[in-house]
C-alpha cells in the first residue's frame, strides 16, 4: 500500500516537471535542459517572498507565482528568442548554459546551504494516514492534487482557450499559424511562462516537503525521462510516462538497490528510445526530403 | 564552416603541395617557432603553470575527439564525461585487480572506449538530433552508475588510488615529463584527426552532417561512417580519461559529472564548430577560464570575503560566457581569429570583392 502511495507521489512530481518540457517542446521544438534550474529558482522565489511577507503566506505564494511567470517570459525574450532557427545543438546548449548560469547565481544569492521554506511560510507538514495503513505527508498530498489541477487546467486551456488553440496551431505549423495572424513571439513567451510556472509549482512543493537545495536539479533532469517516454509533444503521454517511470523507480529501489534510483529513469528511457523513439503518444518526426 | 583566409598568389601546382600539411614559408616558420616555444616552456614555467599546461593538453585531446564527432560528423553527444569515466575506470580497475602496467591499461582503455562507442553510436542509427543527445545522456548516467557501483562494492568509497606509471623501474612523477607525455598525446591526436578528416572518412562525415539523405544517395554508408565516428571519437576520449587517471593518480565518479560534458561541449562551441583549431582554442580557453576568474576576483579589494563565493562565480561566469558566445559569436574563437586575419589580408579594403573570391 505504501509502495502505491510512493509511486503516485513520485509520478506527480515527475508529471508536474515533465509537462514543462512538453509545453516548450510542443510549441517551439526546443528541449529545455534548464528546466530543473528554473524549478529550483521558483522554489527560491517562494523562500524569499516567504521571508519578506512574514505571516502572510497567501501574498507570499502569489508573489512567487508571478515571479516564476516573469522568469519564463524573461528567459524567452532575452535569450531563447535569439536562438530561433539555429541548430538543435545550439538551442540545447543555450538552455544548458542558462541552467549553469542560474545555478551559479542561485548559490551566489542564497548560498548552497539547505533552506526550509516550509518554516518560513509558517506552515506545518503533518503526516496523514490513509486506508491500509499507508502514510502520506500533507505536502505530498497537495502535490498530487496540484498535478491534477495543473493538468486539468492545461487540457482545458489547450482545448477551449483562445490562446490555447493558437498555441497548438503554432506548434503544428508555425508558418501557417503566423500567416493567420498568430503572434508567434507572444505564443512562445506564453509557453515559456507556463512551463516555468508548472516547473516552479513542482519545485515549491518539493521544497516544502523536503527542503530546498541544489539536488533539485537532478530531479529536473530525471523528469525528462518521463517526458520522452510519453512522447515529447503529448501531455497525456507525459502523465502516463511519469507513472511508468515512477513505478519502475520505486519498485527498483524497494526490491533491488536504493543506489539505482538515479539510473532507473534513464534505463527506462533507453529502452523506450530503442523500441519507439518518438514515445508512447508522440508524433513521429517527418521524414526529411531532398 | 569557415576556412582560413589566405592572401592571393598562393596556388597549389603539384600533388605534393596539395598533400602538404603546411604550405607557405610563413606557416612553416610560425609553426616552428610555436613548437620551439612549447618545447622550451617547461624549463621556464613554475610547477603551477606546468600543471595548467598539462590540463590544457588533456582537454585538447578530449575536445578534439568531441569535435570529430559533433563538429564534423554532426552527431550530438552528451555522454562525453561518461566515456572519459569509462577510460579512467578501466585503468583504475585493471590496476587495482591485476596490477597491470600502463602499456596494457592504455590500449585496454581504448578498446573499452571503442566498444562503448558502438553502444553509444547504435542509437544514432535510428535517432537524430535531440533524441540522440538524450540517449547519450542516458548512457552517461549508466556508465557513471556502474563506476559508482564498483567503487562501493570494492570498498573504495572515496575513489581509487593509482600509482604513477613506471617505465623501466622508474616512476613518472615529474611534472616536466608529464608535460612532454601529454604534449605528445595532444599532438598525436591532432595529427590523427587532421589526417582522418582529409581522407575518405572525413569527407563522408561532412557529407552526413550536411545532409544524411543526400549522403546516402551518393553511396556513403551512413551506418558504417556514423559508427566509425563514434568508435574513433570514443576510443580517443577513453584514452584521454585514462591519461587523466594516471596524471591525477586518482579515479572517482565525482570527477566525471555532467558538468564535465558541458565543459567539453563548451570548448567545442566557444572554439568554433567544425574546426580543429577551434577545438584547441576552446580547450585552452575553457581550461584556463576558472583560473582567470580566480585571479581577477582575488585582485579585487577585500579578496578574502569573495573566496568562498569563487565556485559559484565560476559557475555563473561560465554559463554567461557560453551564452554570449552562442548568441553573439556562433563561429566561436576561430571565427574571431579568421576575421582578424581577413582584416589584415584585405587591408585597406573592408570586404572581399563579390565575384572571383572564395
Amino acid at each position: 500500500m505504501q509502495l502505491i502511495v510512493n509511486i503516485i507521489v513520485l509520478s506527480a512530481i515527475y508529471a508536474l516537471l515533465a509537462c514543462g518540457y512538453v509545453l516548450i517542446y510542443r510549441v517551439s521544438r526546443v528541449l529545455n535542459m534548464a528546466h530543473g534550474e528554473i524549478a529550483m529558482l521558483g522554489a527560491y522565489m517562494l523562500f524569499t517572498s516567504a521571508s519578506l511577507f512574514v505571516g502572510n503566506p497567501l501574498t507570499a505564494i502569489a508573489v512567487a507565482v508571478v515571479m516564476s511567470l516573469t522568469i519564463g517570459v524573461l528567459v524567452y525574450v532575452l535569450l531563447m528568442r535569439k536562438m530561433t532557427g539555429e541548430m538543435v545543438l545550439a538551442a540545447i546548449l543555450t538552455t544548458i548554459a542558462i541552467g549553469i548560469l542560474l545555478r551559479g547565481l542561485i548559490v551566489l544569492i542564497w548560498s548552497a546551504a539547505q533552506q526550509r521554506p516550509l518554516e518560513a511560510l509558517g506552515f506545518s507538514n503533518p503526516s496523514i494516514e490513509l486506508i491500509g495503513g499507508a502514510r502520506i505527508s500533507a505536502c505530498a498530498a497537495l502535490m498530487v492534487i496540484m498535478t491534477a489541477v495543473v493538468y486539468g487546467g492545461l487540457f482545458a486551456f489547450l482545448r477551449f482557450g483562445r490562446w490555447g488553440v493558437r498555441m497548438r496551431a503554432a506548434g503544428q505549423n508555425p508558418l501557417l499559424a503566423a500567416q493567420r495572424g498568430v503572434n508567434l513571439n507572444a505564443i512562445y513567451a506564453l509557453a515559456w511562462a507556463l512551463s516555468s510556472l508548472s516547473g516552479s509549482i513542482a519545485g515549491m512543493l518539493i521544497a516544502l516537503d523536503s527542503g530546498l537545495d541544489q539536488t533539485m536539479v537532478v530531479i529536473g533532469l530525471k523528469a525528462f525521462a518521463p517526458a520522452l517516454v510519453g512522447g515529447l509533444d503529448s501531455l497525456i503521454g507525459a502523465l502516463l510516462g511519469s507513472l511508468i517511470v515512477a513505478a519502475a523507480e520505486v519498485l527498483a529501489i524497494h526490491y533491488i538497490d536504493p543506489l539505482l534510483s538515479d539510473v532507473v529513469p534513464f534505463l527506462v528511457l533507453i529502452a523506450m528510445l530503442i523500441v519507439r523513439p518518438w514515445g508512447l503518444f508522440g508524433t513521429r518526426e517527418e521524414l526529411d526530403r531532398v | 564552416m569557415s576556412r582560413a583566409p589566405r592572401a592571393s598568389g598562393y596556388f597549389r601546382t603539384s600533388y605534393a603541395q596539395d598533400l602538404a600539411l603546411v604550405g607557405t614559408r610563413l606557416e612553416r616558420t610560425s609553426l616552428g617557432v610555436f613548437i620551439l616555444a612549447l618545447l622550451a616552456f617547461p624549463f621556464a614555467a613554475s610547477a603551477f603553470q606546468l600543471d595548467l599546461a598539462c590540463q590544457v593538453f588533456l582537454a585538447c585531446v578530449g575536445a578534439l575527439s568531441l569535435m570529430l564527432l559533433t563538429g564534423y560528423a554532426g552527431q550530438i553527444s552528451l555522454g562525453h564525461a561518461g566515456l572519459m569515466a569509462a577510460g579512467a575506470f578501466t585503468v583504475g580497475i585493471l590496476f587495482r585487480e591485476t596490477n597491470a602496467p600502463f602499456w596494457i591499461t592504455l590500449p585496454c582503455a581504448a578498446l573499452v572506449g571503442a566498444l562503448l562507442g558502438i553502444i553509444f553510436g547504435l542509437p544514432s542509427l535510428r535517432l537524430r538530433g535531440l533524441y540522440l543527445a538524450v540517449s547519450t545522456l542516458a548512457l552517461h548516467f549508466v556508465v557513471i552508475y556502474l563506476g559508482g557501483e564498483y567503487e562501493s562494492r570494492r570498498g573504495f568509497s572515496t575513489g581509487i588510488v593509482i600509482d604513477p606509471p613506471t617505465l623501466g623501474g622508474f616512476a613518472i612523477t615529474d611534472g616536466r615529463i608529464w608535460y612532454f607525455i601529454l604534449l605528445a598525446a595532444a599532438a598525436t591526436t591532432l595529427l590523427l584527426c587532421v589526417n582522418l578528416l582529409r581522407a575518405r572518412s572525413g569527407r563522408a562525415w561532412r557529407a552526413i552532417r550536411a545532409h544524411e539523405t543526400v549522403a546516402e544517395a551518393l553511396g556513403i554508408s551512413i551506418a558504417g561512417y556514423k559508427l566509425l565516428a563514434f568508435v574513433i571519437s570514443s576510443a580517443i576520449t577513453a584514452v584521454a580519461g585514462a591519461l587523466f587517471a594516471y596524471y591525477r593518480g586518482f579515479v572517482s565518479v565525482e570527477a566525471f559529472s555532467l558538468f564535465l560534458t558541458i565543459q567539453y561541449l563548451a570548448m567545442v562551441i566557444i572554439g568554433g564548430m567544425g574546426s580543429l583549431l577551434g577545438a584547441l582554442l576552446g580547450a585552452t580557453f575553457v581550461t584556463l577560464f576558472p583560473y582567470i576568474i580566480e585571479t581577477g576576483l582575488l585582485a579585487l579589494p577585500g579578496a578574502q570575503r569573495y573566496a568562498s563565493l569563487l565556485f559559484a562565480v565560476n559557475y555563473a561566469g561560465f554559463g554567461f560566457v557560453m551564452i554570449l558566445f552562442l548568441i553573439f559569436e556562433p563561429l566561436g574563437l576561430v571565427g574571431i581569429w579568421h576575421r582578424i586575419q581577413s582584416y589584415f589580408l584585405l587591408w585597406p579594403f573592408k570586404h572581399r570583392s563579390a565575384s572571383g573570391s572564395r
